[in-house]
């Protein structure tokens, strides 16, 4: 990888397989070890290679110098054809055009497709890492009263131009302790979508304490996605995930959400936890729930102050990695049994995954996403709610300060000088702009340690595609 | 290929003419609430 110039090529090697990632095409190549070596060599004497200045005769003379103890020309040859051919289809060496797009995307005039509507700000439960602090959001306890939430509905079939498929997730705080609210707006919105000639995908993240089997029927009838609080293993999610008393939470949910899954076929929801510094063997938890019977599983590392003793330190980095391949791996071998199940951050759809225009433009906060709160204020995303600076208007008079959503829109991965050198960053959009504020104050930056995490991930989730792929070997490998 | 295995034939640059027609799933209403993850997600055009 090189410093000062937009990464073009990122090659590692994980559970034995040699990775070639064409970062600005998207292109994955599992090569041998000479095709490794040369691409690595022709990388590294000029990251900009045509297909005109890979035929130079001096490219091979230099390749023959660097690598001739190692391998006999001929093979040397054979290999630099095959890298030319992948050039010439846009698959090698692919420069990064899309600074100049990203322009023109940004200037698109965009409307807001989906709300966080928070509707309790209040919480049963009292886990440690919260950063809505309990659910009050450093302000005081509330509930979104239907009129308020009425509204936030019209606020976005009113601001949401042409979009036909408009999201509203149902948060909190526990948004269960307001239940009935939720139920009526989601008659409302089915309503007004007939109306409107609009679709509306509601979510609920919920920490289970309140449900019970009227909150599942209708979790299953109108929610296209829930998704599930829970840390793990019974000791790491009782130590952060206790009642108000102290008691841990494990016991009373964890039927609960399996009966969920199970009704829901296993599908169109997450089980999700936080791994913090207290289980940086968090591949376990994985592994726990995936024994417990669930498929769709999703634990994220905590966002911390520094002075929090459960965040995730940069010197915990090299265990995390370790956990991260270790789950790797056990994912190829259940997959192979028939045994398989989905991880949130491993997922990677390199056929149909997301065009270029939305890898640039990040997650939308600010702009196509804003968080609502109990008395109907609009915030850029769930995480900046209770800082005033960052109040954008509200569901009444809609945006008051478009200078927000503008900064917020300013923002993508060519705004950030660290993303331009970063393999990664059609992966995550330039991360999250929360985080950033966080640790920076400004959303022009990133926060390193997640981005450390985000490329260990991306890594993992090819190599998983790679060992799939793999149709001969049927053995996982060991680290060369 | 003999010494090259490539696992995608879509290439990004491919998506530049068609692509932002922001249909799709925001990403944080998935399941991340306090990360970014984006490259997971589905073209709604290709479910």
């Amino acid at each position: 990888m090189k410093v000062g110039v937009s990464v073009v090529i990122h090659q590692y090697q994980n559970n034995g397989y040699n990775i070639v990632l064409d970062v600005n095409s998207g292109s994955v190549h599992v090569v041998d070890k000479i095709a490794y070596d040369v691409i690595g060599c022709l990388e590294a004497e000029n990251s900009f290679h045509t297909p005109e200045t890979l035929r130079k005769e001096e490219t091979f003379e230099s390749l023959c110098k660097n690598l001739e103890g190692t391998y006999n020309k001929e093979e040397l040859g054979e290999v630099l054809e095959a890298v030319i051919e992948l050039t010439e289809a846009g698959q090698l060496f692919t420069r990064d055009i899309y600074e100049d797009y990203i322009g023109e995307v940004k200037q698109r005039k965009t409307v807001v497709k989906a709300l966080c509507l928070h509707i309790a700000h209040d919480c049963n439960l009292a886990c440690k890492y919260c950063f809505a602090e309990e659910g009050e959001y450093h302000g005081r306890r509330a509930l979104m009263s239907y009129e308020v939430g009425k509204k936030a509905l019209d606020f976005l079939i009113q601001n949401s131009g042409n979009r036909r498929n408009l999201e509203v997730d149902f948060f909190g705080g526990e948004p269960l302790m307001n239940w009935q609210v939720v139920k009526d707006l989601v008659a409302y919105g089915r309503e007004q979508e007939k109306l409107y000639n609009k679709h509306f995908r509601f979510t609920l993240t919920t920490n289970g304490v309140l449900l019970n089997d009227e909150v599942q029927e209708f979790v299953n009838k109108e929610m296209d996605n829930v998704v599930l609080s829970l840390d793990g293993r019974k000791e790491v999610n009782d130590k952060m995930r206790p009642f108000r008393n102290g008691k841990g939470s494990y016991d009373l949910i964890v039927p609960k959400f399996q009966k969920l899954a199970k009704s829901r076929n296993q599908e169109k929801y997450y089980i999700r936890g936080t791994f913090t510094r207290d289980n940086l063997d968090f591949s376990n938890d994985v592994m726990h729930f995936a024994e417990l019977g669930f498929k769709q599983i999703s634990i994220e590392p905590v966002v911390g102050e520094d002075t929090d003793p459960y965040a995730i330190r940069e010197s915990d980095l090299p265990q995390i990695f370790r956990e991260y391949d270790i789950l790797a791996k056990t994912m190829v071998e259940r997959e192979r049994k028939g045994e398989g199940f989905t991880f949130f951050h491993f997922m990677l759809d390199l056929e149909g995954g997301p065009c270029v225009a939305k890898r640039l433009s990040g997650c939308g906060s600010g702009t196509e996403y804003l968080a609502v709160t109990p008395w109907g204020d609009l915030y850029p995303c769930h995480q900046f709610v209770g800082d005033e600076k960052f109040l954008m208007g509200n569901v009444e008079e809609g945006i008051t300060k478009p200078e927000i959503a503008d900064e917020f829109r300013s923002c993508s991965v060519y705004s950030k000088e660290k993303c331009r050198n970063c393999f990664a960053r059609f992966y995550c959009s330039g991360g999250c702009m929360a985080n950033s504020y966080k640790f920076h104050n400004t959303i022009h930056d990133t926060y390193d340690v997640s981005c450390e995490m985000e490329r260990k991930r991306v890594e993992c989730a090819i190599m998983i595609k790679a060992a799939l792929a793999d149709e001969e070997r049927k053995e996982t490998h060991e680290e060369k | 290929m003999k010494h090259i295995k490539t696992l995608n034939t879509q290439t990004l640059n491919n998506t530049v003419k068609k692509g932002g027609c922001g249909e799709c799933q925001t990403s944080c209403q998935s399941a991340c609430k306090t990360s970014c993850t984006v490259g997971n997600q589905t073209c709604e055009h290709k479910k």
